[in-house]
């Protein structure tokens, strides 16, 4: 690799080879995995036995061997480890050099995910576009492996019984609508994913302290002497006292993105005035549905998580969000029973049967699933998780791009969870991102260059502002309650339900196949 | 077909407009050659220049070096020199080269990937070849052959050329291979120098003799290697699009970069090629399209285009 000037080391090595001999802090994959896996006896010996060669070593590479790399991943989330995946899954572009910088010790844990445990909360309903580019990259065989959920209907209704749409998959010709997995599942099978390929990986288990970028395009200034070697390419110095040379450095670190904030891009948002909570729990009968109810205060979302379980992701303002967590379980899922049935409003009518109606002259064509009957959710009967509750908030990043930095998932945009589109956002822009990389290495540019790098951005930031205003306008639409409003509402469902051809595109929207042509 | 394209190319050779000529096969420039061999070069109406006066030089004199013996035209590095300095300035007068270096990188590739039957999938299909970019400039093409996997020789008449290009190459390892040097082709055949590949872009047309560059392209060629050249038709459409648009309206390039008379329609490219032992065996065109701000690769080879050939085995 021209580009490592750290000896040739794949990550396969053992992680104590790899620490005392190459580069110190610099752990490979089983290194981590053994260190930060729930045994703690193993967790002591592998970092204690190792540490005097580390800051041995640590005095030999302050003089001046700072590793290079092609990309330099901050943030091993979701996201950044797909773009990792991705990278590595495509033939120009398997070759380059990827660090990975992340200081969570549960992202590499490898302790088995048991498929007779309950399922986590943190659950992303993935669409079929994720699916497909999971697949491609190899990753979705390893989620296969693990619990899994796929539902191919999904019924949207609100508190004022006006009016509800099923969607069936169908409609559109699909098996699937989507499938709900675990954040641990995915991420552990784009890890999994990551270790079949033969591509050169780092992680370093650190923080970014510091970024330095050397943004002057002047060359006249470079016959000053200084002890720095005279590069272009962008320095990171970490807080475990790494320093490393990266030709794109890529934000993948978040929504409170330190790579935003140290590249100096700005971000537009809001606040909403509404928290989340989300929690597994358990019903009576098996779920194969996706199920979401507008209330006053917020959507509340039921999501199969397979079998009798199923995920909550309840949206309302922070201090009922605040007494929800506290209150006893029974009360709980009393307010969730009532929140997805029989509280807060009737339920709408199932008006298969009446010829009439308001809204009538909309089922000239029908959508096949526009004759289904509205239906009751299932009842919760148990809570199979802790309660968690996450703020919401709406941020999007001016741009996604400067020189030799380049922002994804998360980091370049924040939604409204509702319709769980914010991690599928991310896995586009990972697929973009990787593409544009693979095109910009076939013409041998220098990919952390900005005309590069815009073509990434020109593709996903028009995919991703039209959807966090369909989210926005969803949030907004259902904030307010007044009587003309409500009666547009179920218009709008009743349009939807009834008018096919809409139905199908706001399916193929959610599904992440419309207006992302590189899915399709 | 074939004669009849044939008899439509012969039409249009002595008044280079708007035409389409898409890959012509050997048997083709043969004829062609035969048939025309008198007159290499149209005398076609040329538009009057807008402004003849040399562009001023900045500072001191950039060609300090008289003795280049070569093809070279002598106010054409002058233009070069003044502005050496913004070569890597994405935004600066080079912008134009800049935008349609991925689509000429792109024909490059494929063709050169073909012809050396390297796998194109590949991340450095060029590796172990040896590159010549003969008028290097700033090292906008070297860089990206480079790495691409070539071992690229980079020369520019323009000392401030070879220098800034020197300078950028450094700062990236992958590229600091390149071997930079202030000459010209002429002299590198003096050297005996050959190399796999011969890639003159943008350059055909600021030279003063074509045949004599032509046929040094060919003596730095080994035998069955390839040349890559690309230039600017002198077409209406040419006149139009690259100097009245490009230098007087969009203000892209410094005015006075293009002399129209020293263009060549592809017809007489392809005829010099050919009595250089160069055989054409693709031609491309480069369409900018003004919506989406790129170039793209067409057979309309009206304004801009790229030429691939062989060097015919000794």
């Amino acid at each position: 690799m021209y580009l490592s000037r750290a000896r040739k080391v794949t990550w396969r090595w053992e992680g104590r080879v790899v620490l005392g001999r190459i580069t110190p802090k610099v752990y490979a994959w089983r290194f981590d995995w053994r260190t930060f896996c729930s045994d703690t006896s193993g967790k002591l010996l592998g970092s204690n036995s190792n540490q005097a060669t580390t800051e041995l070593l640590d005095k030999q590479d302050s003089t001046n061997d700072v590793p290079q790399y092609d990309v330099a991943i901050v943030g091993g989330g979701m996201v950044g480890m797909a773009l990792a995946c991705s990278l590595a899954s495509m033939p120009l572009t398997k070759h380059l050099n990827v660090a990975i910088i992340d200081s969570n010790p549960a992202l590499m844990s490898r302790d088995c995910i048991k498929k007779e445990d309950p399922p986590d909360p943190r659950v992303s309903t993935v669409t079929p576009a994720t699916i497909s580019f999971f697949g491609g990259m190899g990753a979705w065989q390893y989620v296969q492996l693990h619990r899994h959920a796929f539902f191919d209907r999904m019924q949207v209704w609100d508190y004022t019984g006006l009016g509800y749409t099923r969607y069936s998959a169908r409609d559109v010709d699909k098996e699937v609508l989507g499938c709900v997995v675990e954040n641990k599942v995915l991420q552990r099978s784009l890890l999994s994913c990551m270790e079949d390929s033969d591509s050169q990986k780092r992680i370093y288990p650190s923080r970014l302290s510091s970024m330095t970028l050397n943004l002057s395009s002047s060359l006249s200034g470079s016959d000053n002497i200084s002890s720095q070697p005279r590069t272009s390419l962008a320095k990171l110095n970490l807080s475990s006292g790494n320093s490393l040379y990266a030709k794109l450095v890529v934000g993948a670190d978040g929504s409170k993105s330190h790579v935003r904030e140290l590249a100096g891009i700005r971000t537009t948002g809001w606040k909403y005035p509404q928290n989340a909570i989300i929690c597994t729990v358990e019903h009576t009968e098996d779920n194969w549905c996706a199920w979401q109810r507008f209330l006053r205060s917020g959507p509340i979302a039921l999501l199969p998580m397979g079998g009798k379980y199923s995920n909550i992701v309840w949206t309302m303002d922070p201090k009922e969000a605040a007494d929800r967590k506290l209150m006893n379980e029974a009360d709980f899922l009393k307010a969730v029973n009532e929140a997805l049935d029989n509280g807060h409003g009737p339920r709408p009518q199932s008006d298969v049967t009446s010829g009439g109606g308001l809204f009538s002259w909309l089922k000239a064509d029908k959508a096949s699933s526009a004759n289904e009957p509205f239906e009751v959710p299932p009842k919760i009967t148990k809570l199979a998780s802790d309660r968690m509750v996450f703020p919401l908030s709406l941020m999007h990043a001016n741009t996604y791009v400067s020189k030799r930095v380049v922002l994804i998932g998360d980091a370049a945009h924040t939604v409204h969870p509702l319709a769980g589109q914010g991690v599928n956002m991310g896995f586009g822009d990972a697929c973009s991102l990787s593409r544009v990389i693979a095109e910009g290495v076939s013409v041998g540019s220098d990919i952390g260059e900005v005309s590069l790098l815009k073509r990434y951005e020109s593709e996903r930031k028009a995919a991703n502002i039209a959807m966090m205003a369909v989210l926005d306008g969803f949030q907004k639409a259902y904030s307010i309650d007044f009587g003309p409003l409500n009666l547009l509402r179920a218009a709008a469902f009743h349009g939807v339900n009834y008018i096919s051809p809409l139905k199908r595109n706001i399916i193929s929207y959610a599904s992440g196949e419309q207006r992302v042509p590189l899915f399709s | 077909m074939a004669s009849k394209l044939l008899l439509s190319r012969l039409r249009t050779l002595a008044k280079p407009t708007h035409h389409r000529f898409i890959n012509p096969t050997p048997i083709f420039t043969l004829k062609y050659q035969t048939l025309v061999h008198s007159r290499p070069y149209s005398d076609a109406p040329q538009p009057p220049p807008i402004d003849s006066k040399p562009p001023s030089i900045n500072g001191d004199n950039p060609l300090k070096n008289k003795k280049i013996s070569s093809s070279l035209n002598q106010t054409e590095l002058a233009k070069f020199s003044a502005i050496a300095e913004t070569w890597w300035d994405a935004e600066g007068p080079f912008k134009p080269l800049h935008v349609m270096n991925p689509t000429r990188l792109a024909f490059i590739r494929s063709t050169l990937c073909r012809h050396f039957g390297k796998d194109p999938n590949c991340a450095k299909p060029f590796e172990g070849l040896k590159f010549v970019d003969v008028g290097c400039g700033g090292g906008i093409l070297s860089e990206p052959l480079a790495r691409m996997g070539a071992t690229v020789t980079g020369i520019d008449a323009v000392e401030k050329n070879i220098k800034i290009a020197q300078l950028h190459a450094d700062l990236d390892p992958g590229t600091s291979s390149i071997e930079y040097l202030c000459t010209t082709a002429e002299k590198l055949v003096e050297d005996q120098r050959k190399f796999d590949a011969v890639l003159a872009l943008e350059v055909i047309e600021h030279v003063a003799d074509h045949a004599e560059f032509c046929k040094s392209l060919s003596a730095l060629t080994v035998s069955n290697g390839a040349t890559v050249i690309s230039t600017i038709n002198r077409s209406m459409r040419a006149y139009a699009t690259a100097i009245v648009v490009a230098e007087y309206i969009l203000n892209w390039l410094p005015r006075g970069t293009h002399q129209w008379s020293s263009f060549l329609t592809p017809e007489e490219l392809v005829l010099i090629l050919q009595r250089a032992s160069i055989s054409v065996q693709e031609m491309a065109g480069f369409v900018y399209n003004p919506l989406i701000g790129k170039w793209s690769l067409f057979d309309d080879i009206g304004v801009n285009f790229i030429v691939y050939g062989t060097k015919d085995s000794e």
